[in-house]
């Protein structure tokens, strides 16, 4: 049998987990999420959701993928056979991602060259719903393709694709040391560029002004806990497949923490980097920055342009931004996209290169559905139902059977004797305890919240076809998936 | 800004990139130990 792929080094290893960490939300959503939870105040259950889940889990998806060298499949099988599905879901949810993050990626590659002239104009709002996306009036109204979104949908597939062809080494290790020093350039350039900003330090008193009185409010902590969990990268699969290629001998507990604390301080920085243009935005127009203030994809294709419309320099900082979340983006879809190759690869026993280009292939064609007119309000409806019901009860889901029904001991012990130091029984107790009831109030609120009301108000056949029906769906073919031939090299 | 926004931001700055400096240290010292 082939022997699997492995890391070159251990910061080849780190820096593809923390480009796989850090992605779209730790810019565009993070900044957001404190500003509108309490401020600076926000960043205590931050920290304590950072320290009692975020770490907890990456360690145990480290541990879990590098003892059992296997995709998240092949490890939850190989822990215990029927546990198989868990990993297909993982799995699942990460090519469902994967179809969809590719086109939001491929508008910020189209910004990167409207950004040469600022092609969005004054009105940015109109430029990016009516003139970019053509948007279509609801869902189900797909229209035509978007050719520019469609060629860099193709040619962001294309990248995905030889990198993943290249192998770990060759391939994820080397594009990961590429991308992420030229990111954290990016971020570093524009942070001096906005900190150096008139009306910089309004933006960061809306930002940093600490309301401790939202400490009070659950909903926070459920927030603070939400984006610990969208922004690692966990309870997809991804360091799962990530570890299973760490050498034999390879630490994990300290990596974990080298991981999750680059990750939130990238956030942080990111935060900085945003709410001091916002603060200039602010200032230029005489309004408040609470005015401007916003997340995802309106505050980088609509305000964000704007912003960068009033500074001196324009066209440089719009490249450097845009270009910043390409390569955020880009580190992250490798990371999900392998995430799916691997499990396949480990089940069939196929070779990398064949599953890599079928995989990218199908993915493409699937992507295809999110570059019409109607791709923005799919990929809205998509990205929440995978998220509010596929990442957080696959999470609930993993984190119940990897600490209840399983010594989860074995794994501390195993992560212990290989890491630099050792993590003692807070770590069972959140994993067990704490972890688990945050995740299952998150999972209650959101299924009750949208039992309730239909997303965003979204007719109901688009609510049923594109949220619930692929949620349920990827749950089903979980099972078949583990139906079929099992991992027989199992020990 | 006000005080209470800069020791938050420094706080937050301390804890994710003191908390990464204090680990990347430690793997340095057991390598090269």
């Amino acid at each position: 049998m082939a022997q699997r792929e492995q890391w070159a080094s251990r910061v080849g290893f780190i820096v593809a987990s923390i480009g796989s960490a850090i992605g779209l939300g730790n810019i565009w959503r993070f900044p957001y999420m404190a500003y509108n939870n309490g401020g600076g105040a926000f960043l205590i259950p931050y920290f304590f959701a950072m320290l009692t889940a975020g770490i907890p889990i990456i360690i145990l998806e480290f541990a879990l993928g590098h003892k059992y060298k296997g995709s998240a499949p092949k490890s939850f099988a190989m822990a215990k056979e029927r546990w198989e599905w868990v990993g297909w879901w993982q799995v699942f949810i990460s090519f469902i991602i994967s179809i969809y993050y590719v086109v939001i990626i491929a508008w910020a590659l189209n910004y990167v060259f409207f950004s040469f002239k600022l092609g969005w104009g004054e009105d940015t709002k109109g430029f990016f719903f009516n003139k970019f996306l053509h948007l279509s009036s609801t869902p189900m109204q797909w229209g035509n393709i978007v050719w520019p979104i469609f060629i860099c949908t193709l040619v962001l597939w294309l990248i995905t694709w030889l990198i993943l062809f290249s192998g770990i080494k060759k391939g994820i290790e080397v594009a990961n040391k590429i991308f992420m020093p030229l990111l954290f350039i990016l971020l570093i350039i524009m942070l001096f560029r906005a900190v150096t900003l008139e009306g910089a330090t309004k933006g960061l008193q809306w930002l940093f002004r600490p309301d401790f009185s939202a400490i009070l409010n659950y909903r926070v902590w459920t927030a603070a806990y939400g984006q610990i969990f969208f922004s690692l990268s966990i309870c997809f699969g991804i360091m799962i497949t990530y570890a299973s290629y760490l050498p034999e001998r390879s630490d994990i507990n300290n990596n974990g923490m080298i991981t999750t604390f680059i990750n939130c301080g990238f956030s942080i920085l990111a935060g900085i980097m945003i709410f001091s243009v916002l603060g200039y935005m602010a200032t230029k127009q005489g309004v408040s920055v609470k005015d401007v203030a916003g997340a995802g994809v309106g505050l980088a294709f609509v305000t964000i342009p704007k912003a960068i419309s009033l500074l001196p320099g324009a066209e440089f900082f719009g490249v450097l931004f845009f270009l910043a979340l390409v390569f955020a983006g880009l580190s992250s879809m490798v990371s999900i996209t392998e995430t799916c190759i691997s499990g396949l690869m480990d089940k069939f026993k196929w070779e990398r290169r064949p599953t890599t280009s079928l995989f990218c292939v199908v993915g493409f064609l699937l992507s295809l559905v999110f570059t019409t007119q109607g791709g923005l309000l799919l990929v809205d409806i998509v990205d929440h139902f995978i998220n509010n019901f596929g990442i957080v009860f696959a999470g609930l889901v993993e984190v119940l059977v990897l600490s209840w029904f399983f010594k989860l001991d074995s794994l501390r012990e195993h992560a212990n004797s290989l890491s630099d130091f050792s993590i003692g029984r807070w770590w069972n107790f959140c994993l067990k305890i704490l972890t688990p009831m945050v995740l299952s109030y998150m999972a209650i609120g959101n299924l009750i919240g949208d039992i309730k009301k239909p997303y965003e108000g979204y007719p109901i056949s688009s609510i049923i076809i594109f949220g619930w029906a692929i949620v349920v769906g990827i749950v089903i073919l979980s099972f078949v998936m583990q139906m079929g031939r099992s991992f027989n090299n199992k020990k | 800004m006000s005080i209470g926004a800069i020791l938050m931001m420094i706080f937050g700055l301390a804890v994710t990139w003191g908390g990464a400096a204090i680990c990347i240290s430690i793997a340095l010292k057991k390598r090269n130990g």
